[in-house]
């Protein structure tokens, strides 16, 4: 009883994921992810009508006050980059245009 | 074996206060039991041997004081390797972190240093803590000490392992779905899931932010709460940690279920539970009820859809967390071909490094936050999360604690459920409850099985009440 999701659709989240998906693994998914939405579709059919969701457990107001604190050296933060110009403090990336 | 390995962490920790044994010995006691054993094993992603070295010396070298010696001093701690720890390489058992050492320590991680441990490793996971048997490990996959033929559990299936097979008295596991509980079970420890927000989270590798808690995997009831005494509490760095006062762990854990009522889910607890485990749980009641504790039904209606809710829920939650990953500011970035631009360095970057489970979870999550299923799939399951919740509510009425199996089965083989996701999924039934309504929960060793398995029960709290779960678990010690 498997909710039937095409590779199209596969390859569609895939790309919203930011994923290269190899085909293999677009024809695995295709296939896994339609057995668990399939077996997921169960909650549908449940009466939630007027029932609030849950998006977190502590829906507390969090404060702190407004100071200023040490921050992570630039360096350190930079040193885990694979491409950085650590001189500049900047993480390097391919071009973009 | 060094007797020393088979000690308590409350035990170590007195006897080097006292004097007894130094914090150094103790070190290359669990050391060499780590040589021994890991080839078996594999629990650990690293061993920090001159780390730990180092640290014992500090100890032995500082004079302490009897009356005011940290609680935990000189006591190795294994420490799951998705919890930041700042020098040492922290891998998440992910390719896509290759390389990465974080420049700062996880709260608790910190904290456990201030009370004295010292952190002998870090341990194998499934990748980014999705999985239920550590085999989702780019670093391969752990055994189970009580029969290598099997997982340990998981996701913290390395530091149930580690703890299971004395290469550490004390670890510390991340628990979304069941992470520390079915590991715990599995290996015969007591694993605990503290309620949501009392333990800071200030440096784990976020999977699920609704669900994730750190807590402590151990032999004892005692140590798991010695572990959480120094764990728990506010931290200003994590905003999701609470500021309920942390009570006194330690001093409950004797106090016995005297009086204490405890709901058992009857029909819930039916169906698909392996006949071994019903005869443990039963006994496991029976134990409670002649240590003075009272057996009364409760009914959990929701809880049969705790599974479908919990993977909506969780792969949402993963898919947005785990977007950082991207090659820019840490781990693996793919090799460009020329003219490939910014997005097929994420794009590319993405799918070496993450294993197929993380992606299998990035895709659903994607897929059940996208434009058209938002409503039919997330919100729904948010919906029945408050439903699920509102049972426990009601539960709490007639009842202090609720019981059940931790898990349908003992450990199963390596690779039986490697092949069908949903198998795996199902094996969570009676863990995820605890995360989606953010309820403490623990796992207790109840017995073997004939194969010689470990067999665990599981209780569920009210909220912040770990106390009354310690107890518990102390009460079945034998």
């Amino acid at each position: 009883m498997s909710t039937p999701l095409t590779r199209e659709e596969v390859t569609r989240i895939a790309e919203l994921a930011r994923l290269e998906l190899t085909p293999d693994e677009v024809d695995l998914f295709t296939r896994q992810l339609g057995d668990i939405l399939g077996y997921v579709e169960q909650i549908r059919d449940l009466d939630t009508s007027g029932v609030t969701p849950t998006s977190h457990i502590l829906n507390l107001p969090v404060e702190r006050d407004d100071v200023i604190v040490e921050p992570l050296p630039r360096a350190d933060a930079l040193a885990n980059a694979p491409d950085a110009a650590t001189e500049a403090g900047l993480f390097k990336v391919p071009r973009v245009l | 074996m060094s007797t020393l390995v088979e000690q308590s962490a409350r035990a170590i920790a007195r006897d080097i206060a006292t004097g007894r044994v130094k914090a150094s010995e103790v070190c290359d006691a669990f050391l060499r039991r780590i040589e021994e054993e890991e080839p078996r094993i594999r629990a650990f992603n690293a061993v920090v041997h001159e780390r730990a070295r180092e640290m014992a010396r500090a100890a032995d070298a500082a004079t302490v004081n009897r009356g005011t010696a940290p609680p935990l001093l000189g006591v190795p701690v294994a420490i799951k390797d998705n919890m930041c720890t700042a020098g040492v390489p922290t891998t998440a058992s992910s390719r896509v972190l290759r390389g990465f050492v974080p420049p700062y320590s996880a709260t608790v991680v910190t904290r456990l240093e201030a009370a004295g441990a010292i952190v002998i490793g870090k341990t194998n996971l499934d990748e980014f803590a999705m999985g239920s048997s550590t085999e989702n490990s780019a670093l391969g996959a752990t055994r189970n000490p009580c029969d290598v033929t099997r997982t340990p559990g998981g996701s913290s299936g390395g530091s149930a392992a580690a703890v299971a097979a004395r290469m550490a008295p004390i670890s510390l596991g991340s628990d979304t779905g069941g992470s520390i509980r079915q590991p715990a079970a599995f290996c015969g420890l007591i694993g605990l899931k503290p309620t949501y927000g009392r333990v800071s989270r200030y440096g784990l590798l976020a999977f699920a932010s609704s669900l994730d808690q750190i807590g402590p995997l151990a032999r004892t009831a005692e140590d798991a709460a010695q572990v959480l005494q120094v764990i728990a509490g506010h931290d200003p760095r994590d905003a999701t940690s609470s500021l309920e006062p942390v009570p006194d762990y330690l001093a409950a854990v004797p106090r016995g279920v005297a009086g204490l009522r405890i709901g058992v889910p009857r029909a819930f607890v039916g169906d698909g539970v392996d006949a071994d485990v019903q005869q443990a749980f039963a006994t496991a009641l029976d134990r409670w009820r002649d240590a003075g504790a009272t057996i009364v039904d409760v009914a959990l209606p929701h809880a049969a859809h705790a599974i479908p809710v919990y993977y909506l829920i969780a792969t949402a939650e993963a898919s947005s967390n785990l977007a950082r990953y991207d090659g820019v500011r840490y781990g693996h970035r793919a090799r460009l071909e020329k003219g490939d631009g910014l997005h097929a360095m994420y794009d590319r970057t993405r799918d070496e490094g993450f294993g197929l489970e993380v992606k299998r979870r990035i895709m659903l999550g994607t897929y059940v936050l996208s434009a058209g299923y938002y409503d039919a799939y997330y919100l729904k399951a948010q919906q029945v999360r408050t439903l699920l919740r509102q049972d426990y509510q009601q539960a709490f009425a007639a009842c202090d604690v609720v019981a059940m199996p931790t898990t349908p089965t003992a450990a199963f083989k390596l690779g039986e459920k490697t092949e069908d996701p949903l198998q795996m999924y199902l094996s969570d039934v009676f863990t995820v409850s605890a995360n989606l309504t953010g309820l403490p929960a623990i796992s207790v060793p109840a017995g073997q099985n004939a194969d010689a398995l470990p067999i665990g029960v599981q209780l569920t709290g009210r909220m912040f009440d770990e106390a009354t779960l310690l107890a518990a678990a102390h009460a079945l010690e034998a």
